[in-house]
């Protein structure tokens, strides 16, 4: 039995690094890539990509108890929400007007008009 | 300890994602950010709570997804219709809300 927690233990501790390696990987690209487009994508990582393995491995960790039940009430209530905040937030600045760089048809905008402000 | 190692992941790309809040030339840029950085909170909850040996934090974790969730579409309604309650329909204007 102690080996089948071994394996546990590695298997949490993996998706643990995992999370952590996605959650730093969605940071960093939502700090330097060039665009609000490409920023959601960035953001996107985050939220799907870190949440799932994170609580994943916290579950793997908790055991057959409440607690995991509470973790996948807040994976699955994070899966729904993060997709659709992330398309909200999308729409919104899709309305008012903000478009890619490179799909600009203005001359004089190529997404960097807002620093002027 | 790993859950260390996860406080210190998600502390490090909590700092980060506050830089792009600061420095974001866009108003969706700042609303993705805390967007974003509330994510990290509830994970930060769950993990602190993991460190701690006390699991409870996670309803904690679940109430902060929930209002993270809430504010933010409350934020969008806020600079897309200038009121949070019932508004009439008004056409979206093209220069509002950088």
């Amino acid at each position: 039995m102690s080996n089948l927690d071994a394996v546990l233990q590695i298997l949490s501790w993996s998706l643990i690094i995992s999370g952590s390696f996605f959650v730093v990987v969605g940071a960093i690209g939502m700090l330097r890539f060039p665009d609000f487009w490409a920023r959601l994508h960035a953001a996107s990582v985050t939220e799907s990509g870190g949440v799932i393995l994170l609580l994943a491995g916290m579950c793997i960790q908790a055991g057959f108890t409440l607690i995991t039940v509470k973790l996948m009430i807040i994976g699955l209530f994070l899966f729904i929400t993060g997709p659709t905040s992330t398309h909200a937030v999308a729409n919104a600045a899709l309305v008012s007007g903000l478009r890619p760089k490179s799909l600009s048809t203005h001359p004089n905008s190529n997404g960097l008009e807002d620093d002027k402000r | 300890m790993i859950y260390a190692f996860a406080i210190l992941a998600i502390l490090i790309a909590m700092a980060l994602v506050l830089v792009r809040l600061i420095k974001g030339p866009t108003l969706y840029d700042r609303v993705l950010a805390v967007n974003s950085f509330g994510t990290h909170t509830v994970l930060l909850i769950g993990v602190v709570g993991f460190w701690n040996g006390r699991p409870d934090f996670l309803d904690i974790a679940l109430l902060y997804a929930l209002i993270n969730f809430v504010g933010t579409i409350a934020i969008l309604k806020f600079f897309r219709y200038r009121a949070i309650g019932d508004v009439m329909w008004t056409p979206p204007q093209q220069d509002e809300g950088r």
